[in-house]
């Protein structure tokens, strides 16, 4: 598709009337899916999730990087991009974090502009609950940290949190509600539209989408990258990037390096269909819990990992379980819906707890990797200092922090505030 | 649910463990190199198959032991006390597991 296709592709509420006379019949493919890649590319995206098409958008778009390819094993948006609780923020605390992931909220605030495409971006706010003068403290720390920059972040005290989310039990015995931070510019996104309009508008700008083309191994020669293997065969690049969350480490083995991340399963669960009974992010501070409600009406939630190393898209009931007793301690009314879904997500657990977007020790090859459980917000972002470091070679300035070296240098970045503990999950 | 068979207690439900990581790494000797020390703390295999692991029997006998363990079905090949090692043969990453 070229690019004078896809203006005539645009879609408009002028649009969609339209096509409404013409029974739909009019609405061409969003993106062109390839059955086979060509034999040579100046850059490989491997991956094709949201990190992965959110690059090759920002290479075709921002830095004509050329003839550019994103490859996925599986169909796009089936991984982590479409398994995720769908919330988009920026209450970060390190200084670094609070730039970087607001610059991806703030490109979340044009996104749907940007890339033509209802991704029904919702502003609803984020809320994390304190239950102690420590966690206030902190919390009001990093609420400080990130208005110092023009971050918008809030108190509100007891009362203002009852009234925000009735649904809130506030004195319980053993983890009374004292106030939250709410950060009004938080909210979701819908996941699934994410992937799509990055596929839509990268392939309109000329860049490849091959589905069902698993890289089985990474060509060298002399240090640097020349090409990937796959199950269609060879193909030839200029650069590599791996954006494969969750396997990142199966690729970097193939590169031969071994990466400072493990990979673990994160749950997540939707229940039936309720009336609009929630219309804000909330996270339990007293235990790991976040809640949103989805458009459709579906309360959908998470917890932490399961702690172990898994590959596998699903967890066990132990977590599912603790998950469910944070959920019913904070919002006793839970208990009255049925769950309809649960799935598993695998994430790539970096050491210090952070991203890596980085160069790597074969000369050409670039990962974007290391999210744990928070690339979903990032991707806009993500994509574009991935593309600036693929591009220029050099780390964008909102990046700088994310390289692997950051562990040699023993400048792992500590968000948590509890020191450079290595094994931050 | 992982059940693990505790050398010292018996079968026992994975609620009763807290997972500890890989338990293949091997501490560099004291005057080893920096990367050595770096590849030690926060490199890892992180194996798509077998892992060889540490477990915390915190809710039972107290003891560390070591599991092997497939990562993407989560069968449980082999459990020993912190000095024992597997059979080699249970050991290649390859190998299919049940």
């Amino acid at each position: 598709m070229t690019t004078a296709d896809a203006r005539e592709d645009r879609y408009s509420g002028l649009r969609l009337l339209r096509e409404g006379w013409r029974r739909h019949a009019g609405w061409g493919r969003a993106w062109t899916s390839r059955a086979r890649p060509d034999a040579r590319y100046d850059v490989v995206i491997v991956g094709a999730g949201g990190q992965g098409l959110a690059t090759a958008y920002q290479l075709a778009k921002t830095y004509n990087a050329g003839r550019i390819a994103v490859l996925d094993k599986g169909p796009i948006g089936l991984g982590n991009v479409g398994r995720n609780t769908t919330i988009i923020r920026s209450n970060y605390f390190t200084p670094d974090n609070v730039r970087f992931y607001d610059a991806s909220l703030r490109m979340w605030e044009s996104f749907e502009q940007t890339l033509n495409f209802n991704a029904m971006v919702s502003q609803r706010g984020t809320l994390n609950l304190v239950h102690s003068d420590g966690q206030r403290d902190l919390f009001a720390r990093r609420a400080n940290t990130m208005r110092l920059q023009g971050v918008d972040a809030e108190w509100l005290d007891k009362a203002a949190v009852k009234s925000h989310v009735p649904l809130i039990q506030m004195d319980q015995t053993r983890y009374p509600v004292l106030g939250g931070f709410l950060q009004r510019r938080g909210g979701t996104v819908r996941h699934d539209a994410v992937p799509w309009a990055y596929a839509r508008a990268a392939s309109a700008l000329g860049v490849d989408i091959v589905e069902h083309c698993e890289v089985t191994g990474v060509r060298r020669e002399g240090g640097r990258v020349v090409g990937v293997e796959t199950v269609h065969g060879p193909v030839a690049a200029g650069k590599v990037v791996f954006a494969v969350a969750g396997h990142s480490s199966r690729l970097a083995a193939m590169a031969g390096f071994r990466l400072p991340l493990e990979s673990h399963v994160l749950q997540a669960f939707v229940t039936e269909a309720i009336k609009p009974c929630l219309d804000v992010v909330v996270t339990f501070g007293a235990g790991h819990f976040y809640v949103s409600q989805s458009d459709k009406g579906g309360l959908v939630y998470g917890g932490g990992i399961d702690g172990y190393n898994s590959y596998a898209q699903r967890g066990h009931l132990p977590m599912t379980e603790e998950v469910h007793a944070a959920g019913r301690t904070l919002m006793p009314a839970l208990g009255r819906l049925r769950v309809l879904r649960q799935w598993g997500g695998v994430m790539d657990m970096s050491m210090d707890g952070n991203p890596i977007v980085s160069a790597t020790p074969v000369a050409n090859l670039f990962i974007n990797a290391g999210w744990c459980y928070g690339g979903f917000k990032a991707i806009p972002a993500g994509g574009l200092i991935t593309a600036h470091l693929v591009a220029t070679g050099t780390p964008h300035a909102l990046g700088q922090h994310f390289g692997l070296e950051r562990f040699h240098a023993g400048r792992t970045i500590d968000e948590r505030g509890n020191g450079p503990y290595p094994w931050a999950h | 649910m992982h059940r693990l068979t505790c050398p010292f207690c018996g079968v026992r439900d994975e609620v009763e463990f807290r997972y500890r990581g890989d338990a293949s790494l091997q501490r560099p000797k004291a005057g080893a190199a920096t990367d050595a020390f770096v590849a030690f703390v926060y490199e890892r295999a992180n194996p798509a198959g077998w892992h060889l692991e540490w477990w915390a029997h915190v809710h039972g006998c107290r003891q560390v032991l070591k599991v092997l363990r497939h990562t993407g079905t989560h069968a449980v090949a082999w459990t020993g006390t912190a000095p024992q090692f597997p059979p080699a043969h249970l050991l290649k990453h390859d190998r299919a597991a049940p």
